[in-house]
């Protein structure tokens, strides 16, 4: 699972590594109107996400962090505010263009994992790909190589009731990836999971970041899920309280960190040992 | 998005749900198929009286008093039996005319007795109209001169009065009147409603003082060539407006008659496929229906495509293809069903039905269509879902 990783060199498209923020917000505010009442979810939050960054939004539920998430993966507008994605504001772009940063820049990972249930692992993780008008036997290639990566490649024609809860965000995990994005954004990824299958899952996503210097945006209420990244942001009521490094991460079990060792609780080897059968160790 | 993976996509959607893609189809199966039928029948209904009317034989110019026209009371004939006379310097040949004076009468052969069309005409219905005899002889000038008690019978008439029987030499009373059969014609058919098999032809003379009168009814004339028709109507009208001032004549030819219940046939048509289409129409509020169940019923998997790079279009476009395959499909297996009953109906009723090639490629457009406008607000209003309300749905 380690070394050098030639099927996400072929997952990804070539994406010019942006020189700039990955994504930025810079006085943000989301304020929903509905029945009359308007609801400030965010009321002014700066952050800057670095290309290959670590981080975790933390905070109760309703302090805004999901709103957050929300904006940062263009999937919501600022109700004012600057939001830059790529050095562009997205203020600035129409719905197709944010639908193309969508699909080529950012990869979401759901709580509910959101696969479609009639739908086999392998055309799941092609999906985006669809969207990016790719030939099937390219979008096919590419979802194999995806699904291989995170484990999965003996579970291609699988459909998500016949997959475990860990084996179907591993899925969603895998249909983040398989266009190649900068930034991968995971609300409450190990949410429906149980500790096993939600260690393996955040283990996946270490060795993403830690290798492939793929952004990752955490949004959690779990703070065992949180010590995973490199900086916690906590939000609260729609403002950020605080924004540090994590002193205490978890260290992934992964070479060339550098971090210091605190590999402890063992979620990386946990999360290989699920899958040591169908995946080689570091070897050759 | 490829076209072709739309395509898949929508086949998908609808093949998960079978029973309510077969059910909303069937709104639009029944709107089409009886679109199809319908404008077979008054195709068919068209087409028959067209045959009809040429049956008749070719370059007619029919004589009548009065002004032709649909809604007026028929003119009382002053028309002349000497007229035929007349018109025949006209033509250029008096064997190019008939003369007619219909009416009603009692038939009786031994104690069978029936109502017939009794129709007494020259001896020049061979030259002008398509009659063929199937045995016996056609009216002579000596039976029109001498008002000979002599009688042609329709084919219908000869097969249930006489059965095997041959007819020719027996008698046949005709208002009480005996007359003599000479000849039997053979199967024609109808005309304008009237079944000329049912007719039994008498000399006019005869026919004249039957009913009491000494006018005709009408005349018909046979141009040399379908060019000479229309310069012979003018000449025709012209002869008879010089002997009878001030009075109206009408000369009408096939071509006019053809036009006028063309036109008649053609309305109806329309009526018909009209209300056929009232029944598309529902379907097509049915498709509209399930789409947008079928749009809530799938929010949350159209925020999921939009937070993976689908575009507004391309949601749009799967649920607009959804309907239209819905109705296009609903529209093929209508059309299967219309062609098969116009084809049942020919074959086993009296009713004719022709389909023409129009009818089924209007349908499918139409059905296409259908789904198209019927499709168009679900699939607006998927295309315009927020991706992270949808996404929250449920």
């Amino acid at each position: 699972m380690t070394g050098e990783p030639p099927q996400h060199a072929a997952v990804a498209e070539p994406t010019e590594p942006a020189p700039g923020p990955a994504v930025e917000a810079i006085g943000v505010t989301r304020v929903y109107r509905g029945d009359g009442v308007a609801v400030e979810a965010l009321r002014g939050v700066s952050l800057r996400v670095d290309p290959g960054e670590y981080l975790a939004i933390v905070g109760p539920s309703g302090s805004g962090k999901s709103t957050l998430m929300h904006l940062l993966g263009c999937l919501d507008r600022p109700t004012a505010g600057t939001l830059r994605v790529g050095g562009r504001d997205i203020a600035t772009m129409a719905g197709n263009e944010l639908a193309k940063l969508r699909n080529r820049t950012i990869g979401f990972v759901f709580q509910s994992f959101q696969l479609l249930a009639r739908t086999n692992a392998a055309d799941n993780v092609a999906l985006p790909l669809v969207y990016r008008g790719l030939r099937r036997n390219e979008r096919r290639r590419r979802a194999v190589e995806a699904l291989e990566s995170v484990g999965l490649g003996h579970r291609l024609t699988h459909r998500p009731s016949e997959l475990s809860g860990g084996e179907q965000q591993r899925v969603a995990i895998a249909r983040a990836l398989v266009g190649g994005p900068q930034l991968l954004l995971a609300d409450e990824p190990t949410g429906n999971l149980d500790t096993r299958n939600g260690a393996e899952v955040m283990a996946i996503l270490d060795r993403l970041n830690s290798e492939q210097r793929v952004a990752i945006v955490l949004v959690t209420h779990e703070p065992d899920i949180a010590a995973h990244a490199r900086r916690i942001v906590r939000v609260r009521d729609g403002l950020i309280a605080s924004d540090q490094p994590n002193r205490a991460r978890v260290r992934p079990r992964l070479p060339g960190d550098e971090d210091n060792g605190n590999g402890a609780n063992g979620n990386g080897a946990n999360g290989n040992g699920a899958n040591g059968v169908e995946r080689p160790e570091p070897d050759r | 998005m490829r076209a072709a993976e739309a395509f898949r996509v929508a086949l998908d959607a609808l093949r998960a749900n079978r029973l309510r893609s077969a059910l909303t189809m069937v709104g639009v199966i029944i709107g089409v198929a009886a679109v199809i039928v319908l404008v077979a029948i008054g195709s068919g209904a068209k087409q028959e009286v067209e045959s009809q009317v040429e049956g008749l034989g070719s370059n007619l110019i029919l004589v009548v008093p009065g002004r032709v026209q649909f809604g007026s009371a028929p003119t009382v004939s002053r028309l002349q039996l000497s007229d035929a006379a007349v018109l025949g310097r006209v033509v250029g040949d008096p064997r190019r005319v008939i003369v007619t004076l219909t009416s009603g009468e009692f038939a009786r052969v031994g104690a069978q007795e029936e109502f017939v069309n009794v129709v007494g005409t020259n001896e020049n219905v061979a030259q002008v109209v398509n009659r063929p005899l199937a045995r016996g002889r056609y009216l002579t000038a000596t039976d029109v001169d001498t008002r000979r008690r002599v009688a042609v019978l329709g084919s219908a008439i000869a097969d249930r009065m006489f059965g095997d029987l041959d007819p020719i030499g027996r008698q046949i009373a005709i208002a009480d009147v005996r007359f003599r059969i000479v000849g039997v014609y053979g199967e024609v058919g109808s005309a304008f409603a009237v079944n000329r098999d049912e007719e039994v032809h008498i000399p006019i003379t005869a026919q004249q003082r039957l009913v009491g009168v000494s006018r005709i009814d009408a005349l018909a004339v046979k141009a040399s060539s379908s060019g000479a028709v229309d310069e012979l109507q003018g000449r025709l009208l012209a002869a008879l407006e010089q002997r009878y001032p001030g009075e109206e004549f009408s000369a009408v030819t096939q071509t006019q008659i053809l036009g006028t219940i063309g036109r008649i046939l053609g309305l109806l048509t329309l009526v018909l496929a009209a209300i056929a289409a009232i029944s598309l129409l529902v379907g097509g509020v049915g498709v509209s229906n399930i789409m947008l169940v079928s749009v809530r019923e799938r929010t949350r998997e159209i925020g999921l495509r939009k937070a993976l790079g689908a575009r507004q279009r391309d949601i749009l476009s799967q649920f607009l293809i959804e309907a239209v395959l819905l109705t296009t499909f609903g529209g093929l297996i209508g059309i299967a069903l219309g062609v098969a009953g116009s084809a049942v109906l020919a074959t086993y009723s009296p009713v004719p039905a022709v389909v023409t090639w129009w009818s089924p490629v209007l349908a499918a457009g139409v059905s296409a269509a259908v789904g198209v406008f019927f499709g168009v607000v679900p699939a607006r209003r998927a295309g315009r879902l927020d991706p992270v309300v949808a996404l929250r749905s449920e």
